[in-house]
């Protein structure tokens, strides 16, 4: 199942390398990532496969809360049908 | 493939603008728990409850963490009481207490059908049973109580409307320590829909299947938002289309719940009723959306065609976002849980003749409004009356959900906590309509019924 990983936050160095260690650390595989830095405001979306993943979906949201608050960003996991319904007709 | 704007937009809706899925209630058929006893009745009816909901509750919390949505509250609704009651009406308070046990268990929110449907008349059980209200109320939590008194096809049960009246100042008597809150758990309706899912008034009606889902989607604040950014110069066509997008996401979340739930929990999928419903907090108000569209205050002049737009706007929206659209499908204007409402009341904008007016363009009706502890029962049901009258003419659905609050005043205020909210108690006109109100019998049926 897809899922979309979305990080919010002021920038920082070392974002991307502690948000993608993580989801390795889990095998959980990336599919595609975009980032961008607007007035200081980092914010990366990625595409990730739970698949063969260490842990279930539920999990993962809740452990990359954890993350978040731990690197100072708000990481967010979900299922990427909310926004296929919200935004494909 | 989606686009970050996309992405995002989801997000600030729900982090920001308090999107989320403000009920998903499993209505559940009682007609099989009929026994011989009113014990048996209710051991039935205790069994097939938490029985057919046991994982409404996790499977809910499963959900909520996979999308990344809230899910607000878990409820149950069940057949009106008073039919599986086998003529003992007077023994309600049993069921109403098994129905209290089964929510604790389920670890539910509410649970919905201890009614009755008397909208031409009433049975000397039905009778018994409604008397029985204001006790199942105040000695239950999570049990929320409805009758319905009238029908564009059958007219006003003024009797029905009478006795109404009484139990509402019972209950509000029999909770008089705790800011008369039994009345908030109950509501008076005309033309009520059987697959409603929010509460008060959520009973599953003797029309549907054994059991089934339904969903209530809710969103003041992301409509507030979009109109918001729209601006101040944007004409009403464009005001319009921007409500309907909006409603059309905001549905389309409601869809994908109910139909996982539906897939999780082996029920059928019901509708998705997609009402806008505030809550206390701020940015969740649907007062405010009418203020956005350039009303200096909620209550004003200008307040119903705004009303009457938002909650078309809405509805169009949501029809194609859902394979199934019920309930009551349009924007709620509940007093005290809104703190637009609240406000306008408060700085006297905001009355209850407009109220009254508002609900005749909008899914509800007079809706969590304080009154005065001292209220006559005559006057309550005069009031409700007058609302039953614009749902009848209207082939509408209109409720009365009124919490006269025993010791408080005009101006004074009294807070209910939780989505309940708090509120000013509103002035209501003091001429009696005592005699009125006792001629009793019924209001006979507008020609608007004689459709065959």
């Amino acid at each position: 199942m897809k899922a979309v990983v979305s990080v919010i936050g002021r920038d920082k160095v070392g974002i991307i390398a502690e948000v993608s260690n993580f989801l390795s650390s889990l095998d959980v595989n990336i599919e595609d990532i975009s980032q961008t830095v607007m007035q200081d405001y980092f914010a990366m979306i990625m595409l990730i496969e739970t698949e063969g993943a260490k842990v279930s979906l539920s999990e993962l949201a809740r452990l990359g809360k954890e993350k978040g608050e731990h690197i100072g960003v708000t990481v967010t996991v979900q299922h990427e049908d909310i926004f296929n319904a919200m935004h494909k007709i | 493939m989606l686009t970050n704007y996309e992405i995002l937009e989801t997000i600030e809706m729900i982090t920001h603008e308090h999107l989320d899925v403000r009920t998903v209630t499993v209505g559940i058929s009682l007609l099989d728990c009929i026994g011989s006893t009113t014990e048996e009745t209710a051991k039935k009816v205790y069994e097939k409850v938490t029985r057919r909901a046991e994982k409404l509750v996790p499977v809910c919390r499963k959900m909520e963490a996979e999308y990344g949505i809230p899910i607000v509250n878990k409820r149950v609704s069940v057949t009106p009481v008073s039919m599986i009651m086998n003529g003992k009406g007077e023994e309600g308070v049993i069921i109403a207490k098994a129905l209290d046990r089964a929510a604790e268990e389920l670890g539910i929110d509410f649970v919905g059908g201890y009614s009755a449907l008397v909208h031409k008349g009433m049975s000397e059980s039905e009778k018994a049973f409604i008397n029985t209200i204001p006790e199942a109320l105040s000695v239950t939590n999570k049990v929320c109580s409805s009758v319905n008194i009238g029908s564009t096809k059958a007219g006003l049960n003024v009797d029905a409307v009478k006795l109404c009246g009484e139990v509402i100042k019972r209950a509000s008597e029999m909770t008089k320590d705790r800011e008369s809150i039994a009345c908030a758990k109950f509501v008076v309706f005309c033309n009520a829909v059987e697959d409603n899912p929010f509460m008060a008034g959520a009973f599953h009606g003797v029309g549907e299947g054994d059991s089934v889902i339904n969903v209530g989607v809710s969103g003041p604040g992301v409509v507030k938002q979009a109109l918001s950014r729209l601006g101040k110069d944007a004409d009403f066509s464009e005001v319009a289309e921007t409500i309907k997008k909006t409603a059309f996401k905001i549905t389309r979340v409601g869809q994908l719940i109910a139909r996982e739930a539906s897939k999780r929990l082996g029920i059928e999928f019901g509708i998705v009723d997609l009402s806008l419903a505030p809550t206390p907090v701020i940015g969740d108000s649907v007062a405010h959306i009418l203020e956005e569209m350039g009303l200096e205050r909620v209550g004003g002049c200008g307040t119903t065609a705004a009303l009457a737009l938002l909650n078309d706007a809405v509805k169009k929206g949501g029809v194609m976002a859902s394979s199934s659209v019920g309930g009551l499908s349009g924007a709620f204007i509940p007093v005290s849980e809104d703190i637009g409402m609240i406000d306008g009341v408060r700085s006297g904008s905001l009355t209850i003749e407009k109220l009254e007016a508002m609900t005749a363009v909008c899914s509800v009706g007079l809706d969590m409004i304080a009154i005065s502890g001292d209220t006559s029962a005559e006057t309550i049901s005069a009031l409700i009356l007058d609302e039953a009258a614009i749902g009848m003419v209207n082939s509408k659905t209109t409720a009365v959900r009124v919490i006269p609050v025993c010791g408080k005043k005009a101006g004074d205020n009294v807070e209910f906590g939780g989505l309940l909210g708090r509120a000013p108690i509103i002035d209501l006109n003091q001429s009696s309509p005592k005699v009125f109100v006792e001629r009793g019998g019924r209001i006979p049926a507008p020609m608007q019924s004689l459709k065959n």
